[in-house]
């Protein structure tokens, strides 16, 4: 008998036009105002569900923003255009309203929940260009920014899984990939002595896979919360001044500066903005080969901190360097950060990081010029004094290129946004799949459910063709007549 | 001067040659042996999982596999009953006769179809343009298009041991001139392995220890068109399993094994591997199951399917007497692998054409395919598009959401393949609206308008198509009230107010013969009442793949042509850009399947095309 019936995902039928896409238009993390726009066919439907009715193109309604719950979470100015006269040709609605990355994340991810897709890094362009919009002078650029967008993208959703964040999600993957093989497995191989659907560990472990969705979605919205946007270690040895580095960011004496090496044995955070951009900085002890119990566990600890930093700072005295002018070319220079790396990191990969040559103040001037010649057109090494403010800004923009502040391409926090957007339809689909296994409903439903689980989570992960499933199937059992 | 020459009359070459016909082209096969058309040369048995789709998707496009397994098959099994109307499949053990025999009778009374007995040795190609064949015995015939279904033929090398030999199949010879002559031309060629058991006088077995299995009752039919009383006798299969003992023989064996001494290296499937294969990898595993079919109603022989193998006979003899019921058992073939060629499948456009050379068409095993179902899918789809090709009218290919053909050909020439390629449900993405229930109404449509339905069977068709949307509107529009006992018994709880009977329908716990019963309706035919059941019970699930194939079918429309120039795209890595320079994806729904291909290549691809003003919109081929 065939028992089934389930409501799918709302998604607002638009026939065979492009998705509708959303993504903030703004920079991210600006204070003040910011622009989220929304392009496509159902771009004026999905508008009204946050907003309400929008009765005329062209005007601006100054509205409340609900969640697809309906709690009210900003209010701003609404904006919509009609197709052909807009952006990208397409229906478009910008909604303007109070800057602030969770303001902007919760309206993207509310437009999502009612059937927009998160825009790819240019996009918005993409589409203008294709409608005719742009003219033959902007062509290039468009070509130019979707190649260098997405590799920006790319590299900021890798950088924006921290170590744990990142090793939950590849095991919330390797479960479900695993309860997909004995689903699949019992479809296509039905006489192979492997039909799994009736056995009770596959409830099981879809209830399982359920709680680690649940945990991973919840720190994924807690870090959203809490320690929105960047993370950044110091790290360096005893008294490379990493604490003085970390109260010129912070502009009050949060951790304790003195000449004594190895002062700081635990790790200090400190939150600041950067451009209106949410900032974590943490200083931690000086790395060094210690004999103290405690010494040491502060060490190990420092190098766990930069390990899962979005960034480090590594904090080199400069004037512990050889840079007599026979020393002073960069392969020497090189060289020695090289050795100090060995020492700091112990081999491990750190995922990003700048070089910040610090004490510059402490040297001769002329040393001081050729230094900053030198690493003039270098992008990630900087010089400063951390004490006396020399070459700070400098080293700030460095930080906010690695951050994505005020850059077109997509941020780190954009990044995270796809993330939670990922993990909330891969709960859904996963809450699907559970209830029609619970329901007796026939298993190819539960294997389409859970096919959408794995499509969902592939947008953090890279996707899982289906030749990557049977192959695990082939080497899991023994499968042939 | 023939409009279609077919090479080759196994379930690729008769599938080609019949559709070419019925198109009404004048169609020439030429086969080596005319006693070997329709031959089944791996197990006695058509459908399974994912193949019957295919086989279903034949039968609607007028094939002939279908019915000649209702002709021939002698145990009939409904697999997956209870997972669900999408991944139902059945699967037919077949009279290896009788099955030839329908086959032959097919090909030999096709108005429009002669065939020909003669090895063909030869293409004869004219600049970039295959315009006919050379045989043996140097005749010449020439044709506007030619379609190579040469199955294991080509190069094909027979492993008993570590004794080998040239052969085709066994007890036939192998194409190793047209292999030698295709070597010459610009196809990038591959070698694949396959296999099979030994096969055993049934008078030689013990049965009384054996589990039978008897198929279902009543006894399914494979066809679309054939009428009651199709089948012949039905008897059962048997099932036994490999012992202990049988491990330690093969283990012991391995060291003549070609497999594992380095002699094969042509690539096996890993979803059908040799028992060898099965114990060195599974090594754990103390027991394999062996299904015993029969290979048909006038033969002792036996087929033991899940030992296929290519030890030497001495340990094949052994390791099969050590399997219950089989202790005294008697070889009448030995097991074997062959390894044969193949050409890389992206180097074929949708249409099986190749891209080197118009008006060749590849089907089959040649593609690195296996099973005859697969065979039978490209044979027809070769056989149409050689036709249309041979008109000049444009080249039809099913999209991957109409399908497993078309699932099929898109995964061959996109992605090539590495190993046999065997289809499963899996690969399909839109599984649950790729049916075998609804294969006709996905196609029967197209297959007339190319000319390859009778009339009988399109009406046969339409006049399902009409029970099906009158009883779709019946339920819409038919009321049940409060206090209809019989009804609420249905339900197994009482309606407080009225409903109409497509509400009810989507409770999972009724079923729509029961209801309608219930509601004092009349009950049309069953093929009818399961597909209403199905579109109705799994509406969710089947809008939200539709909308998927909406947008897939506006991205299948924007057409890339053959020629770009990759190299001139900016911003595309190398990497792909050479992946998409091997494949030259028709449309950029492909290219965007391309493994390695992100969506910004995609748009890169799609902003290059509008600039040089190439971007053309197509109605996509649905």
């Amino acid at each position: 008998m065939l028992r089934a019936s389930l409501k799918t995902h709302p998604e607002p039928n638009t026939g065979d036009a492009p998705a509708t896409i959303v993504a903030e238009a703004t920079p991210s993390g600006h204070a003040g105002i910011s622009v989220v726009r929304l392009s496509g066919a159902s771009a004026l439907a999905i508008a009204q569900g946050v907003v309400g009715r929008i009765s005329k193109p062209r005007h601006a309604y100054f509205r409340s923003f609900k969640t697809s719950r309906g709690t009210v979470f900003d209010q701003g100015v609404v904006l919509y255009f009609r197709s052909p006269n807009s952006f990208t040709g397409e229906d478009v609605v910008e909604f303007q309203g109070h800057g602030g990355p969770i303001v902007v994340s919760t309206l993207i991810q509310t437009c999502v929940e009612m059937g927009a897709r998160m825009a790819r890094p240019g996009e918005f362009s993409e589409r203008a260009f294709l409608n005719d919009k742009m003219d033959l002078v902007q062509l290039e650029g468009v070509a130019d920014l979707i190649a260098s967008a997405s590799e920006q993208a790319a590299k900021s959703a890798l950088g924006s899984l921290t170590g744990i964040f990142s090793k939950a999600v590849n095991a919330l993957v390797t479960s479900v990939i695993e309860l997909r093989i004995y689903i699949e497995a019992s479809i296509d191989f039905p006489e192979e002595e492997i039909d799994f659907l009736a056995e009770p560990f596959v409830l099981e472990r879809t209830t399982l896979i359920e709680a680690q969705l649940r945990q991973i979605l919840k720190q994924a919205e807690q870090g959203r919360r809490l320690q929105v946007g960047f993370s950044i270690a110091l790290v360096g040895s005893p008294n490379a001044g990493k604490s003085s580095v970390l109260n010129r960011f912070s502009g009050q004496d949060s951790a304790i500066v003195t000449a004594i090496p190895g002062t700081t044995r635990d790790v200090i955070r400190e939150q600041l903005l950067l451009d209106g951009y949410p900032i974590q900085i943490a200083d931690t002890a000086g790395i060094r080969e210690a004999t103290d119990a405690i010494e040491q566990e502060g060490i190990a600890r420092s190098r766990q901190t930069a390990l899962m930093a979005d960034l480090s700072l590594w904090i080199i005295d400069v004037t512990a360097l050889d840079l007599t002018p026979l020393n002073l070319s960069r392969s020497m220079l090189e060289q020695q950060l090289v050795s100090a790396e060995a020492v700091l990191f112990k081999d491990q990969a750190t995922r990003k990081r700048l070089v910040v040559l610090n004490k510059l103040d402490l040297l001769p001037e002329s040393t001081q010029r050729a230094l900053v010649d030198l690493l003039a057109a270098d992008s990630d090494t900087f010089t400063v004094s951390a004490k006396t403010g020399l070459g700070w800004d400098h080293l700030l923009s460095g930080i906010k290129r690695m951050v994505g502040v005020g850059d077109d391409s997509e941020s780190l926090f954009s990044a995270r946004t796809r993330h939670i957007v990922a993990l909330s339809e891969a709960a859904h689909y996963l809450a699907q799949a559970k209830k029609s296994l619970m329901a007796g409903l026939p298993g190819e439903l539960m294997a389409e459910d859970l096919k959408q689980v794995q499509v969902a989570l592939g947008e953090i992960t890279g996707q899982v063709t289906s030749d990557d499933l049977l192959g695990k199937i082939f080497s899991s059992f023994c499968i042939g007549k | 001067m023939f409009d279609v020459i077919v090479v080759g009359g196994g379930h690729a070459g008769s599938e080609a040659a019949l559709a070419a016909a019925r198109m009404g082209a004048d169609t020439l096969l030429v086969t080596q042996n005319i006693e070997t058309l329709g031959q089944m040369s791996c197990n006695p048995a058509i459908g399974g999982i994912g193949k019957s789709h295919l086989v279903r998707e034949i039968d609607a496009l007028g094939g002939v596999m279908a019915e000649a397994a209702d002709a021939a098959g002698i145990h009939f099994r409904v697999l997956n009953a209870r997972k669900g109307p999408a991944v139902r499949a059945t699967r037919a053990q077949t009279d290896r006769q009788l099955y030839k025999q329908f086959i032959r009778a097919r090909l030999e009374n096709q108005p429009g179809l002669r065939i020909f007995q003669q090895s063909v040795d030869d293409l004869i190609v004219e600049g970039d343009r295959v315009v006919g064949v050379v045989t043996q015995m140097q005749q010449r015939f020439m044709a506007r298009s030619v379609i190579l279904t040469v199955g294991t033929f080509l190069g094909g090398i027979i492993h008993v041991g570590l004794n080998q030999q040239s052969g085709g199949r066994a007890g036939d010879s192998a194409s190793n001139r047209l292999a030698d002559r295709l070597r010459e031309l610009p196809f990038a060629v591959g070698r694949l392995k396959t296999g099979t058991p030994p096969r055993v006088d049934a008078r030689s077995v013990d049965f009384s220890t054996l589990t039978p299995q008897p198929g279902d009752q009543p006894t399914p039919k494979m066809s679309f068109w054939s009428p009651d009383g199709r089948h012949p006798e039905q008897v059962p299969c048997h099932i036994t399993h490999t012992t202990e003992k049988t491990h330690d023989i093969i283990r012991a064996g391995l060291d003549r094994s070609p497999l594992y001494s380095g002699v094969i290296d042509g690539i096996g499937p890993r979803y059908c591997p040799s028992i060898e294969d099965k114990i060195v990898r599974f090594a754990d595993k103390t027991s394999h199951q062996i299904f015993i079919e029969p290979e048909g109603l006038s033969t002792h022989e036996l087929y033991p399917n899940g030992i296929s193998t290519s030890l030497p006979y001495d340990v094949q003899i052994d390791l099969l007497r050590s399997i219950p019921g089989f202790e005294s058992a008697h070889i009448t073939r030995p097991g074997y692998a062959i390894e044969y060629d193949y050409f890389e499948p992206k180097e074929l456009k949708s249409s099986l054409e190749t891209k080197h050379l118009n008006g060749l068409f590849f089907a089959g095993q040649i593609n690195g395919t296996t099973g005859y179902e697969e065979a039978g899918a490209q044979g027809i789809l070769a056989g149409i598009n050689a036709v249309l090709q041979a008109r000049g009218d444009p080249a039809w290919s099913p999209a991957r959401s109409e399908a497993y053909i078309g699932v099929l050909v898109d995964d061959l020439i996109t992605l090539g393949t590495l190993e046999p390629y065997r289809m499963f449900t899996s690969r399909a993405e839109y599984r649950l609206i790729l049916r075998q229930d609804n294969a006709d109404q996905r196609l029967c449509a197209t297959a007339r308008k190319f000319g390859l339905l009778s009339d009988e069977q399109f009406q046969a068709f339409e006049q399902k198509q009409e029970a099906i949307d009158s009883l779709k509107g019946e339920l819409k529009s038919a009321l049940v009230f409060a206090g209809n006992a019989a009804v609420d018994a249905v339900l197994r709880e009482p309606m407080h107010k009225e409903y109409r009977l497509s509400e009810l329908i989507k409770r999972p716990e009724v079923n729509l013969p029961d209801l309608l019963q219930a509601a004092g309706r009349s009950l049309p035919e069953l093929d009818v009442i399961e597909q209403v059941e199905i579109e109705f019970k799994y509406q969710g699930y089947i809008d939200r793949q539709t909308q998927e194939i909406s947008r897939l079918k506006a991205q299948q429309g924007l057409v890339i042509p053959l020629d770009l120039d990759y190299s001139l795209i900016s911003g595309l890595s190398n990497e792909v850009r050479q992946k998409l320079a091997q494949v030259k994806p028709e449309n950029i729904g492909q290219a965007g399947r391309i493994s390695g291909v992100t969506p910004a290549a995609v748009s890169l691809l799609l902003v290059h095309l509008k600039r040089k003003g190439g971007l053309v919109k197509r109605a996509a081929t649905i």
